[in-house]
């Protein structure tokens, strides 16, 4: 194959986008050359293996992909309310609508929440970094390359189309020809590896690394939320490996599980992926939950009502949430006593929620609440995610169902559970910790405009499209000239650029901050009202950690520890701390994953193979590896503490 | 990482570290079952799905399949018989007793290979229908499994040649016999739910 059939060409759109990638790599190129940066790079960012650090890589690159997400759907946006304008033509359309939904989940929101756990999950507990730092820079790699292999497809080869869902038999090989769906298996793969091995990662660290004397019960809620997520994690991605491999074998080794001759079963497809993706859905939930709870009651300045029934609800969450798949294709013609099934438990899964909503409500009752802007993304959340909850317990009525499936209906109420839920509490936990990842707070009055355009705007967007559904208009369609449609289309793409121009305010913020924010000079940046562990630490967060760990027995100890005049520099009792080596060793060894990997995607075997044999190579390395990292010394961390305290 | 090291129980267990990796294993192995869980699901759901292949019942042989069955199962003992000799310290014990495991595992691939390239010869490929794809997929993956078990066994034996039982090659060595019976478990799901029904119906 030569480069000019390699390369997607005939848009001028798509040309565009190449050369605004090819000017932001010389532009980036550029800059590290110029500033002598490459050896920071790699001795800081690169080689790292400190949860801080690759917690603030992954939410990095989850902004961009948000970007490149959102982009998508402004495309899309333009395209409906400009019908006739042709601005997309019906094949781009179905690339980007792909694009958009794959990138927004497994892109977005999973390495935002889970760039949040690493930062933040360590702190709250009281431990000195991950259970396995190796493996988790290894997933984050992991993440990483997969993120750039589905991101080229654009550009290289061709977008994937056949839906984020990618149901088979049209994501065949037989209706899908090409490397477009390839791109989807091989980068949806790679990251879904390291997401694996995040969730045995915080499991592990979550189980057995608290402070002394913290029980599971006395855990911040947040922490909570990452230890029931992992475990979803753990039983459902494997459900996910195994579809993806299944379907890659079909399209590239010839095999018969999904497709249409050889006796397959095409809708074996949409049961995995549900299986899957169902739990996933509570993936991107429940951390977001936990960000709400400790916003909450940071700002209402008390403890959270009813601690032990918000953890029972999220368990029994995660436990529904492998029981209620069908409800993605009741119209499947399961039959009346299956979908019976599946919409009752699909409906008791409002139960656990509305205990959620009611212990938030119960906590802001009668507190004093301080409208910072996290507080405010938290408490848009709550009337925002209800409408998306009650419109999901309507299409979770088989008999009903049929009318709403597939309409944008169904669009209106996933994109209110995810945004509301996912992208608000993403915000708020990047605003509520902000300071303690950079040392300085996002500018307030700034951060409110960016709050207000984009809550205005969401739901601008969004809520006109449950009547598009209700008038009939089906997702996934690229001409809806249809007059009555029309005026409500416009709308919602009012509002969707109200999103982006949100979205960019808060990215402004980001470098406005950096410039002009005041520097913390306490570790308790909320006017003093943190309440766990998190804030006892000093900003910026020393790379150990806790200089020496607070023994723990109860909930919320930092505010105890406070009026005790306690501090986590204990310091006749400070003793060498263990900490392992940075490596360069997991991102080569993703970098040759991400090789084999491109590989597959044009069915080149032969590079494949070269990926994969330098993958083995880097795990032989890995076995025989037996660094024991290093000890920090008294008298250096001595020396730190003081310092950054002010002593 | 804390840096206490016990110093009564097994080795393995000494350290923080080696309780850690451990658990953090047994995890793995809880999603290795979903994986094969799935992998069973599918071939359940495909099973008499041959459509112009042959029938598994034509093709499954009682003779192979016990054999290579009555390895994998010694070989899980002979396992644990490693195990054995590493609690009691002894280097040679361990690596005689994991030399007999890693030669029964090998006998078990090679009877697989051989199975395999007989069923191809008799018209059942991954390509030709659904059931065989779901059947050379189950039961491929588990020799993939038992492939990197055997590859990455070599490695350790070679490890704990040089270093002898230590705190941390003991954890490893204890960690590749959970996956060694953890195989040996999955290969008992499928010769029931494989190759004894598929004989029967």
């Amino acid at each position: 194959m030569n480069i000019k059939a390699l390369l997607v060409d005939g848009d001028p759109l798509i040309y565009g986008a190449m050369v605004s990638i090819g000017l932001v790599t010389v532009a980036i190129l550029f800059l590290l050359t110029y500033f002598k940066k490459w050896g920071w790079l790699w001795r800081e960012w690169l080689t790292t293996v400190d949860h801080k650090k690759i917690g603030i890589m992954y939410i990095l690159s989850a902004l961009v992909m948000l970007f490149r997400g959102g982009m998508d759907a402004m495309m899309m946006r333009v395209q409906l309310a400009f019908p006739d304008l042709g601005f997309l033509d019906s094949q781009h359309y179905n690339e980007i609508f792909t694009t958009h939904g794959t990138i927004m989940i497994i892109f977005m929101a999973m390495p935002f929440l889970i760039g949040l756990m690493n930062i933040i999950v360590p702190l709250q507990i009281g431990a000195r970094d991950f259970a396995f730092p190796y493996l988790n820079a290894l997933s984050f790699w992991a993440f990483f390359m997969g993120a750039m292999l589905f991101n080229i497809s654009f550009v290289i080869g061709g977008s994937p189309d056949a839906g984020w869902t990618s149901y088979t038999p049209l994501s065949g090989a037989a209706m899908s020809p090409g490397p477009g769906q390839n791109f989807y298996l091989m980068g949806l793969q790679l990251s879904g590896i390291g997401t694996l091995a995040t969730g045995i990662n915080l499991m592990v660290t979550i189980l057995k690394m608290r402070a002394p004397g913290m029980k599971l019960f006395h855990m911040p809620i947040f922490t909570w939320s990452t230890l029931v997520t992992s475990f979803i994690i753990v039983f459902a991605f494997p459900i996910l490996t195994i579809a993806l491999a299944l379907l890659t074998i079909d399209r590239i080794f010839g095999s018969q599980f999904f497709t249409l001759t050889g006796e397959g079963l095409p809708m074996m497809w949409a049961n995995l992926f549900w299986m899957w993706g169902h739990p996933e859905v509570y993936i991107v939930i429940l951390p977001a939950f936990g960000i709400f709870s400790e916003v909450i009651a940071t700002f209402a300045k008390k403890r959270l009502f009813g601690y032990s029934a918000m953890v029972w609800s999220m368990i029994i969450i995660a436990l529904l949430s492998f029981l209620v798949w069908v409800h993605h294709f009741f119209t499947m013609g399961a039959g009346a006593f299956v979908n019976s099934v599946f919409s009752v438990s699909t409906m008791l899964i409002a139960v656990p929620t509305g205990v959620k909503i009611f212990n938030w409500l119960a906590t802001l009752y009668k507190s004093k609440i301080e409208f910072s802007v996290a507080m405010l993304w938290a408490l848009a959340f709550i009337p925002s995610f209800i409408l998306g909850g009650v419109t999901g317990v309507m299409l979770g009525m088989a008999a009903a169902d049929f009318q709403f499936h597939n309409s944008y209906f169904l669009i209106a109420h996933f994109h209110y559970v995810l945004i509301a839920g996912t992208v608000f509490a993403c915000f708020a936990g990047l605003v509520y910790w902000y300071p303690k990842m950079f040392g300085h707070k996002m500018n307030e009055r700034i951060g409110k405009w960016a709050f207000w355009f984009f809550v205005i705007g969401f739901h601008v967007c969004f809520f006109p499209q449950y009547f598009l559904g209700l008038d009939g208009m089906p997702r996934r369609l690229f001409i809806t000239n249809v007059v009555e449609w029309l005026p409500l289309n416009v709308i919602s793409t009012v509002g969707a650029f109200g999103m982006g121009i949100g979205f960019a305010i808060f990215v402004y913020n980001v470098y406005y901050s950096y410039r002009h924010s005041e520097r913390e000079t306490t570790g308790d940046s909320w006017n003093g009202n943190g309440r766990t562990l998190e804030w006892a630490t000093t900003t910026p967060v020393p790379y150990y950690n806790f200089a020496t760990v607070p023994h723990v027995d109860e909930i919320d100890p930092y505010v105890r520890m406070k009026k005790e005049g306690k501090t986590t520099f204990d310091e006749p009792n400070v003793k060498p701390i263990h900490m392992p080596s940075y490596t360069g060793r997991p991102f080569i060894m993703m970098a040759f994953l991400g090789l084999a990997s491109f590989g597959l995607v044009f069915e080149w075997i032969w590079l494949a193979i070269v990926g994969l044999i330098g993958g083995i190579i880097f795990m032989i390395l890995r076995t025989y590896d037996y660094d024991e990292g290093y000890y920090v010394s008294v008298e250096e961390i001595k020396r730190t503490e003081r310092k950054a305290r002010g002593l | 990482m804390s840096e206490e090291v016990k110093t009564t129980g097994p080795l393995e267990y000494r350290t923080n570290e080696g309780q850690m990796t451990i658990l953090g294993f047994w995890i793995f192995l809880g999603a290795e079952v979903v994986l094969f869980s799935t992998l069973f699901a599918t071939y359940a759901v495909l099973f008499g799905r041959t459509a112009d292949a042959p029938t598994p019942a034509e093709l499954f042989e009682p003779g192979t399949v016990l054999i290579m069955t009555f390895l994998l199962l010694t070989s899980s003992f002979t396992c644990g018989l490693a195990v054995h000799e590493m609690r009691r310290g002894s280097v040679k014990g361990l690596t005689r007793w994991m030399l007999v495991t890693l030669v029964l595992g090998l006998g078990f691939l090679g009877f697989e290979i051989y199975e395999f390239i007989h069923y191809a010869h008799e018209g059942a490929t991954i390509q030709s229908s659904a059931y065989w794809s779901g059947f050379f997929i189950l039961a491929g993956t588990h020799g993939l499994h038992v492939t990197l078990g055997i590859g990455w066994a070599f490695a350790l034996l070679h490890q704990i040649s040089k270093r002898g039982i230590t705190n941390v090659t003991s954890r490893k060595f204890f960690i590749i016999s959970l996956y060694w019976h953890f195989l040996d478990v999955i290969w008992i799901f499928i010769f029931t739910s494989v190759y004894l029904i598929g004989m029967v119906l």
